[in-house]
């Protein structure tokens, strides 16, 4: 296979996240030869979904924290006199404090296995002793940088099964994504994506049966349906990657739902906030004046800037300090502090905050009633759509291929090549590399922050209305002033990220502690533990909790270029995902270090309409002054292209 | 070249727009063509029915295909078997669709549909219902859609409450849409029909509440939004009352009867529709208007005969009956008197709470406070000082008058482009402010100086008054209306901006008439007032005209018996 590899690039990228995919499409597409590679079997990196098997043999790489990329061929031997080598690192590290409970109930004699599943080509992970997991559980690992997974029932009336309820997670026949992370290089073909998005569109409002018990098993044999999100983010309506989506036309290879309901977690209760003009309009909880109030100061927020002398005299304080001057109600206080600027007490001053404000509201309305869209499928799909328009254009695509070191020459300190796990040596001119590949000798001085994240699957919302199809975002802010709000986001069965009768949730914060320790009480304060009994009165509920993980994510996101050690100028650095509800940061480092490669070239433009291009037979004007053309279509593709994606075929 | 994308330039993706338009064009015209021509040989055949669908297609709005397409559907209709009518409709009404989703707003595709739909043997309303909801999903505002809702729903006799619930969830949507809120001021008054429509409100009062509730939600949320407003206006309404003979006047001496109606009417040159009972009998009289036009006005008169006067009978009765209204009214003459009336006092029907309800006092008082509420936090907003203007007139107009004109003065200030209507508007109410005044005062004479007047109305009121003060105003003109005041004797119309005098005419009983310092340029706006057979005093000291040339020898001439004042 490593043959088949063509031995000079114009830009070789390491790790397919969303920021190094969209430097893939836009290299591509500017006529650059590019090669993709990721040395996960998966696309994305840490921006990656996972189906509940999925996600379950990805717990399982984290817990046995062994490192599944077999030793390739020595690499020290090929490099010359003049030559240094840049060692790249084969273990991820960064997810950390990994821990999954969950509390369906379990059907303990039944061998179950996700529908449809394919063969498994990824390893079969069992764990060899199970009950070690179990009583590992709450053990301090002695790597600090180990993670723990443990699998726990918490289940209150069966306490007599923990080991045996552990047991059967472990003998959960895990399978490896086929469909997705098909061996090597090409990507899904579309019509290959057509029949496997199409299938599951049904709505559930229709019927809603009795509520029927979600059990473990179901969630196994149903695992197809969910697309658990590794970062739990939403698109801005005008933030700086939906502009791109559609500039560079990728946004046909994606679809997308409005979220639908902005929520707000006061008192104790959940509550619907009102932000547009009809939910104002029609709020029940607000007073006559509050109506007024809330619309005079969202509508001075839309344009601020032009009224400087409301804000002036307050640049210095915080923005919640500033909402008190603003004859607002405390709900109303609230309602804008964290559920529109999304901001906590502390954390921004008043211009921040006025920023935040006018952007949700710039947002309302291009696409629906709500800032805010998420792709359906999950966040994984986006990289995923800009590696195609990547391939589209003639870029290659490698996963599980790693990449052992970075070739340095001596003398002009620059990168020249990388060495795979084949021994193979490719030339390139440029090198993108993830923060994560690199070892600890680069990243010695670096200083990372964490993300904390939980994801639960639940039977209900955490606010029932009329319509069980809701896609809703609450941020519940910390307790203290020093801890940090925790972002949630509620996602039903017509995201297509989970399953029908139940409802995927991420929770995100900034971490101070392990994710555990961080969310569980936001987790407590909005759900309730699954039980076998139903409770008398169902109504005043909270969702109950089917199954929960939590781990930490490294956020690499501000790390300065200059705190790694000895980087060659040609070698850029990608981040990991950052803490951020947006991605504008993963669009401006893509368009700043495309710059930096294409300098002067247009960033991902669209690609030419199929009607204008002249195909071989049309060869009606073929006079016309061939450099022009030549210029404006620009996406002149390697030869060995041609086996993988014709860009003419491709946009039809 | 191999693997390398050629794209055309933009100078030739301009030239392939451009031949494929003119083939368009082509086409088109020669299709028109072939229509008119089939039309005018009158063969409506099915081709041409395939010809204007190509047509229309492209632009639903070319009406004469329209009506080209109905007079071939009419000419099947005899010809065709009724399956392969029904077949014809389904065309028609898919077609139709495709139409519409060219341009929704197709005055032509929305009436062929009316049209069709009206000819049909069995309509399916439920679909046309459902076509209406899909359309207003898209753009709730289509008012041509709404348009046809309302047909299909009467149609239909689709249920009031099903439609307002529908009116609901679309202002839940977004509450600026004028046709929604149109829509419940229909269905209301038909859910909860009130028994008897005197001058009462529209709806019962906890229908009201419940509005009022929901669209004082609009006027908080957005105060600049009109939709709300009117809503609110017409809520606190009320309906229009019946015809009514506000007064009855005769006079002896002009041996002349005048009605004044609350509406203007028209009185035919037959008695038919205003009947004259003269001591209970029957009398053809021949009405007119008091300037003689005999247009629609609110007064009428006629000429008595001296036999219905006579000084012989202790009393005359007079009984009016206007027949198209089903109102009367009645006034008695005694010996002796010179003149008999009967009247609708202003102060007892509160004819000035104009058009907001009386009924409801403690309704109208919470929403002036919530009003003021809004206008506290919302000073400059000019829909919420004009409710509040109303309000307050609908609940004592005279109490709040000082108030009301502070609020007039705000309002001109933050809506500078509606100065002169809003100037007319505050003379009005206080011209009624005047009215009930000199009624409570029970007297004839009225002061209307140094109001700031821009315009005179409801004269028609004044029928009995016989010294009028309007000096000191702003006016610029002696209505054509001024010629009801039969009784005037005495009209001092000092320091306006006076330029025409066309009120002043067959005023039988004026006397005496002041019109210093006004824009009176020639001698010859002057004229009307030789049609005042008792005027003996006139000044025009500080007019224009006075400097004129041969205006004194022109005065003599037009008004030998009076007195003119020039300098």
């Amino acid at each position: 296979m490593a043959d088949n590899l063509p031995s000079e690039f114009d830009v070789i990228v390491i790790g397919t996240g969303l920021p190094e995919s969209i430097i893939a499409a836009a290299c591509s597409r500017s006529g650059q030869r590019v090669l993709h590679v990721d040395s996960r079997s998966y696309y994305g990196g840490n921006w990656a979904s996972f189906s509940f098997s999925g996600i379950l043999s990805w717990l399982k790489e984290y817990q046995e924290n062994s490192d599944i990329v077999n030793e390739g061929p020595a690499w020290q031997e090929q490099i010359l006199e003049n030559e240094e080598a840049i060692a790249l690192s084969r273990k991820d590290k960064t997810i950390q404090h990994v821990e999954v409970f969950c509390y369906a109930s379990q059907d303990l004699h039944e061998e179950v296995e996700e529908a449809g599943a394919l063969q498994k080509n990824h390893a079969s992970v069992i764990s060899e002793n199970p009950t070690e997991a179990v009583h590992s559980a709450y053990l301090p690992s002695e790597d600090q940088s180990l993670c723990t997974v443990s699998c726990e029932m918490l289940t209150e009336q069966t306490p007599s099964s923990d080991l045996e309820t552990a047991l059967e997670i472990n003998n959960v026949k895990v399978t490896g994504e086929t469909e997705k992370h098909d061996d090597k290089t090409c990507m899904k073909s579309a019509s290959e994506e057509e029949t496997s998005k199409n299938v599951p569109t049904t709505e559930g409002t229709a019927l809603q049966p009795k509520k029927t018990r979600i059990t473990y098993s179901q969630i196994i044999k149903e695992g197809r349906r969910f697309n658990i999100d590794l970062v739990s983010k939403l698109l801005y309506s005008r933030g700086l990657l939906i502009d791109l989506l559609i500039k560079s036309n990728v946004s046909r290879y994606a679809e997308f739902k409005n979220i639908t309901r902005i929520l707000a977690f006061r008192e104790g209760r959940v509550e619907q906030v009102p932000y547009s003009r009809a939910d104002v309009f029609n709020s029940k909880q607000l007073t006559m004046v509050e109506k007024r109030m809330l619309m005079k100061f969202l509508t001075f927020c839309m344009e601020y800037e032009k009224h400087p002398d409301e804000y002036k005299a307050y640049e210095e304080i915080t923005f919640s300090e500033y909402l008190k001057t603003q004859k607002l109600t405390p709900n109303l206080q609230y309602f804008v502090l964290h559920s529109i600027a999304m901001t906590s007490e502390t954390a921004s001053n008043t211009i921040d905050g006025l920023k935040a404000t006018k952007n949700f509201l710039h947002c309302l309305g291009r696409y629906g009633n709500t800032p805010f869209l998420f792709p359906l499928y999950g966040q994984g799909e986006l990289p995923q759509c800009f590696c195609r328009m990547c391939a589209v254009f003639g870029g290659i695509y490698c996963l599980r291929h790693s990449v052992q070191c970075l070739v340095v020459d001596k003398e002009s300190r620059k990168c020249k090549a990388i060495i795979d796990q084949f021994g193979q040596r490719i030339i390139s001119k440029h090198f993108l590399v993830e923060d994560s590949y690199f070892s600890e000798n680069t990243c010695s001085h670096v200083q990372y922050r964490q993300i904390s994240r939980s994801v639960l699957i639940t039977d209900r919302s955490v606010l029932k209305t009329d319509s069980d199809q809701q896609i809703s975002i609450l941020t519940v802010p910390g307790d203290e002033p020093r801890t940090f709000a925790v972002r949630v986001i509620e996602l039903c069965s017509s995201t297509m990220t989970c399953m029908k009768g139940t409802y995927l949730v991420h929770l995100t914060c900034t971490s101070s502690k392990t994710a555990r320790e961080d969310l569980e009480p936001v987790v407590q304060k909005l759900f309730t533990p699954y039980t076998e009994t139903e409770t008398e009165n169902e109504e005043v509920e909270k969702p109950r909790l089917l199954w929960a993980l939590y781990f930490n994510m490294r956020d690499s996101s501000d790390v300065s270029r200059n705190s790694y050690n000895d980087l060659p100028s040609n070698v850029y650095v990608c981040s990991g995902p950052d803490s951020g509800l947006g991605n504008d940061n993963a669009v401006k480092q893509a368009e700043t270090l495309f710059q930096l490669i294409c300098p002067n070239e247009d960033f991902c433009p669209p690609p030419p309409n199929p009607e204008d291009i002249i195909t071989d037979g049309d060869s009606l004007q073929s006079e016309v002054s061939e450099a022009s053309v030549i210029l404006e279509a620009n996406s002149e593709s390697p030869k060995e292209s041609a086996s993988f994606g014709n860009p003419e075929e491709a946009s039809q | 070249m191999h693997g390398r994308l050629k794209v055309k330039t933009s100078e030739e993706q301009a030239e392939a727009k451009r031949l494929e338009r003119e083939q368009k064009l082509k086409l088109y015209q020669s299709a028109t063509q072939t229509v008119f021509q089939k039309r005018q040989a009158g063969e409506l055949d099915e081709s041409v029915l395939e010809l204007t669908s190509q047509i229309l297609g492209a632009n639903p709005d070319f009406a004469t295909l329209w009506n080209c397409r109905r007079e071939v559907l009419q000419r099947l209709e005899a010809q065709k078997s009724p399956e392969e009518l029904a077949a014809l409709v389904k065309t028609e009404l898919g077609f139709l669709e495709s139409c519409l989703r060219v341009n929704p707003k197709s005055y032509g595709t929305w009436h062929h549909r009316c049209w069709l739909l009206g000819r049909l043997p069995e309509p399916n309303w439920a679909r046309e219902l459902e076509l209406c909801a899909r359309f207003l999903e898209v753009d709730e505002r289509n008012f041509h859609c709404w348009d046809y809702r309302r047909f299909v729903a009467a149609q239909a006799a689709v249920p009031p409450a099903e439609e307002l619930a529908f009116t609901d969830s679309l202002i839940t949507r977004n509450f600026s849409n004028y046709s929604s809120w149109h829509y419940r001021s229909c269905l209301l008054p038909q859910l909860h029909p009130q028994p008897d429509s005197g001058p009462q409100g529209r709806l019962p009062e906890d229908v009201l509440l419940k509005e009022l509730e929901l669209v004082q939600n609009a006027f908080f949320t957005d105060p600049n939004d009109q939709s709300a407003w009117f809503y609110h206006r017409w809520l606190l309404g009320r309906a229009d009352p019946q015809d009514a003979l506000r007064c009855l006047h005769v006079s002896r001496d002009e041996a002349c009867l005048t009605v004044s109606f609350s509406r203007p009417v028209l009185v035919g040159p037959r008695t038919e529709t205003l009947l004259l009972m003269v001591d209970e009998s029957p009398l053809a009289v021949e009405w007119r208007t008091p300037d003689g036009r005999n247009w629609p006005g609110h007064v009428w008169l006629c000429d008595l005969p001296a036999t219905s006067l006579n000084d012989q009978l202790p009393h005359h009765t007079f009984r009016v009956i206007w027949t198209a209204g089903d109102a009367q009214k009645e006034c008695v003459l005694l010996k002796g008197h010179q003149e008999g009336w009967c009247r609708d006092s202003a102060t007892d029907e509160q004819l000035f709470r104009c058009e907001l309800s009386v009924e409801k006092s403690t309704v109208l008082q919470s929403e002036l406070e919530s009003c003021k509420e809004l206008q506290e936090l919302e000073p400059e907003n000019k829909w919420c000082l004009l409710t509040i203007i109303l309000l307050m007139r609908a609940l004592d107009p005279l109490l709040y008058e000082k108030e009301t004109l502070q609020y007039f003065q705000t309002l001109k200030a933050v809506d500078p482009m509606r100065a002169a209507y809003l100037d007319d508007l505050r003379s009005k109410f206080l011209l009624e402010n005047s009215l009930l005044k000199m009624e409570y005062a029970e007297v004839r004479v009225l002061h209307l100086g140094h109001k700031d007047l821009t315009v005179l109305c409801h004269l028609e009121q004044l029928l009995l008054v016989t010294h009028l003060d309007l000096s000191h105003n702003r006016l610029r003109a002696l209505p054509p209306a001024l010629a009801a005041l039969r009784c005037l004797e005495v009209l001092q119309a000092n320091d306006n901006a006076i330029e025409s005098l066309d009120g002043v005419t067959n005023l039988p009983r004026l006397q005496e008439l002041s019109l210093c310092n006004n824009r009176l340029q020639q001698p010859m706006v002057l004229q009307p007032l030789a049609s005042c057979p008792r005027l003996v005093l006139l000044n025009l000291q500080g007019n224009p005209l006075c400097q004129a040339v041969g205006t004194s020898e022109y005065l003599t001439e037009l008004l030998p018996l009076v007195n003119s004042i020039l300098v």
